[in-house]
């Protein structure tokens, strides 16, 4: 019981940064900002071609828009705190890490193999430790895609080691 | 007469035949399983339509939608858990049903309510949509300009969480519309100096990024999650008895449904909802609603399928669309060179007749799959999340590629899908992007131009009053939430 009335209370004296709520606000307001100078840099065109406003105003407008509206709902969490989010287990943050290996795979060596090597990562690390499985979703599922794709929409995938051999034969 | 012949056309072509049966099967599987559905199918499957003539896309778009809706219920039925978010309200009491060993009698009840919904909103898009598109003849760029706003601020104010986080995913949605070259004077906008960016961000990789991807992360998080199943004999057709304590339900939730589904909200998901909520307040057991009552099953599935029809209205008749699935009908329509709107009532009205006869036989073909196929459907859920969700992403990854064969789509896919998990975690809605994004090119292309009209006088608007109309309705949707609030 007191454990529990310890934890509630370190919930409350969070200090106000470590909070979802300032986390979102301060998320949005940098971003927007950034994207709101960002339009400054934007080119004008001369009266006689500008149909109504300059390109820059209508961005402009819903930035401002975006920026009022997200500190209106961190003001609104002061009186209504948002609920507490549970931690994100490990698997959340393996399948993201999957999603930086498929970059990197697909930048620098092939297309196909980055799919393979996400679709095992990933089945592996959610609990599949069958080979069949593993070779169905890393290799015999993604050629059944890559060849229905390339045969029905007549399809050209980027060039890499695989890929290249695919097309050389 | 005529219209009605033009209706019935898919029946005599064996193509379409076809392509409504394979749309209605793949559209139950989608809707069969959770964190898939027809929004994401759809979406998966437009790049192979190109392969297709325009009706036939759009036939297979369509009864993927009308499918799709319905085999949430399956789901929702059999292991608590809605296969798409339309099929929420059906959990409630479907399951508890279910677990009383009346699955049967749930999914019989499900099946008939949805195709009676489908069914009713299919008649109100014959009707309505061409008496809207007369109606649009009168509306010039600021009426559509001041119409678009309308639909955003219904979105925000009944779509589903808080108006203000849906109004700040709308007006995302339209910022991300602005990417690339200003289509009046092609001057480059968040570019920075990235060539592929000055075409824009397209809407398949935003579309598979939000609802494929970002699911795919919520799975992650979700491994160990145990669904308890419930056994299914056989589906039964509703007896006499129940029959006669929901018809009204039925036929009520029908109409809400296909109200709901004009608007443009979150189509379904609102509409079952509601539909529920007001089957439980006209019910003369209302004690009985969340411990398995019939009438709660019939209320959300009649207006969750109600919807689709109703969604079609706007999307056909003012290219504006009802939901986040028909956003992804009116892209196809795009694709395919055909311009939603009222001249396409006029021009192509065997095309549109082509397309309601279609969701017609849609409606009657998934009652005969989910009559008899139910129990093989339920079977897909089998399919463990570890093996599903990377075939899942390996279809994702190739159809968005395939769209423009660009790389940096699917760079795209990936970064939104990530930003449609933390927005789902802290509660955005994901839809209003998606017609933001899609809106957006209206929303600025008829403000400039009614500026250009108005010779730069903002005050101007006030003097139409179609758009006075529409502004005013938009207040009210907007301080609406606050009054209910307040009460």
């Amino acid at each position: 019981m007191n454990n529990v009335r310890n934890k509630k209370r370190a919930n409350k004296s969070l200090p106000f940064f470590f909070k979802d709520e300032f986390k979102v606000f301060s998320i949005i307001i940098i971003v927007s900002t950034i994207l709101l100078i960002s339009t400054f840099s934007f080119d004008t065109v001369p009266p006689i071609l500008n149909r109504g406003i300059q390109p820059a105003t209508f961005p402009k407008g819903l930035l401002v828009l975006i920026i009022v509206l997200t500190t209106l709902i961190y003001y609104l969490s002061f009186k209504k705190p948002w609920k507490k989010e549970k931690k994100l287990p490990k698997n959340f943050f393996l399948t993201l890490l999957s999603f930086i290996f498929f970059i990197i795979i697909s930048k620098t060596l092939d297309f196909f193999l980055a799919i393979s090597v996400l679709s095992v990562f990933v089945s592996y690390n959610w609990g599949e430790k069958r080979f069949f499985y593993l070779l169905l979703v890393g290799i015999i599922f993604p050629f059944i895609v890559f060849v229905f794709f390339e045969m029905i929409l007549g399809l050209r995938f980027p060039q890499g080691i695989i890929t290249n051999l695919y097309y050389y034969y | 007469m005529d219209n009605l012949l033009l209706m019935m056309a898919p029946l005599f072509s064996s193509k379409l035949l076809l392509v409504l049966l394979f749309g209605t099967l793949f559209g139950l599987i989608l809707g069969v399983l959770p964190g898939l559905g027809p929004t994401t199918g759809g979406a998966l499957i437009l790049p192979f339509t190109m392969t297709l003539d325009p009706l036939s896309a759009i036939v297979l778009l369509t009864s993927i939608y009308c499918a799709g809706t319905y085999g949430g219920a399956i789901t929702a039925v059999l292991i608590n858990t809605p296969g798409t978010p339309a099929a929420a309200a059906t959990c409630l009491d479907g399951y508890p049903l279910a677990q009383k060993g009346e699955a049967g009698r749930a999914l019989g009840m499900a099946t008939v309510s949805s195709t009676v919904g489908g069914i009713f909103s299919v008649v109100i898009l014959v009707f309505f949509a061409p008496i809207l598109a007369k109606l649009a003849y009168e509306f010039g760029q600021p009426e559509y300009f001041a119409l678009a706003i309308f639909g955003l601020t219904m979105l925000a104010s009944i779509g589903e969480g808080s108006p203000i986080k849906n109004l700040i995913a709308a007006a995302f949605g339209i910022l991300i519309s602005t990417i690339g070259k200003d289509f009046m004077t092609s001057i480059d906008r968040f570019t920075y100096g990235i060539n592929e960016l000055s075409v824009g961000i397209g809407f398949i990789p935003v579309v598979v990024g939000l609802f494929a991807i970002s699911e795919m992360l919520t799975q992650s998080t979700l491994l160990h999650q145990v669904f308890k199943r419930v056994a299914l004999k056989a589906v039964k057709l509703p007896s006499k008895e129940d029959y006669k304590k929901t018809w009204k339900t039925i036929l009520r939730s029908s109409g809400i449904g296909s109200f709901i589904g004009v608007l443009p909200a979150e189509g379904g998901t609102v509409a079952s909802l509601i539909g529920y909520s007001e089957a439980k307040r006209f019910s003369k057991n209302p004690e009985e609603f969340g411990k398995g009552s019939i009438e709660g099953i019939a209320g959300a599935e009649a207006a969750n399928n109600a919807a689709t029809g109703g969604a079609m209205v706007p999307t056909l008749a003012l290219g504006i669309p009802g939901s986040a699935t028909t956003a992804v009908i009116l892209t196809g329509l795009i694709i395919h060179g055909v311009r939603p709107g009222p001249d396409l009532f006029r021009e192509q009205p065997d095309f549109l007749y082509g397309i309601f006869g279609a969701m017609l036989i849609a409606n009657i073909l998934f009652f005969i799959f989910g009559f008899f196929g139910a129990k093989i459907f339920a079977r897909i859920t089998l399919v463990p999340n570890k093996i599903l969700w990377p075939m899942i992403f390996t279809v994702s990854v190739c159809g968005t590629y395939s769209l423009s064969q660009s790389i940096l789509d699917v760079w795209i896919m990936l970064f939104f899908g990530i930003l449609g998990f933390f927005m789902r975690r802290f509660g955005f809605s994901v839809v209003p992007v998606i017609i933001g994004l899609i809106l957006g090119e209206l929303v600025e292309g008829t403000l400039r131009q009614s500026l250009v009209i108005f010779d730069g006088n903002w005050l101007m608007f006030l003097t139409r009053p179609i758009v006075v109309t529409f502004f005013i309705l938009s207040f009210i949707a907007l301080i609406f939430p606050l009054l209910k609030k307040k009460k």
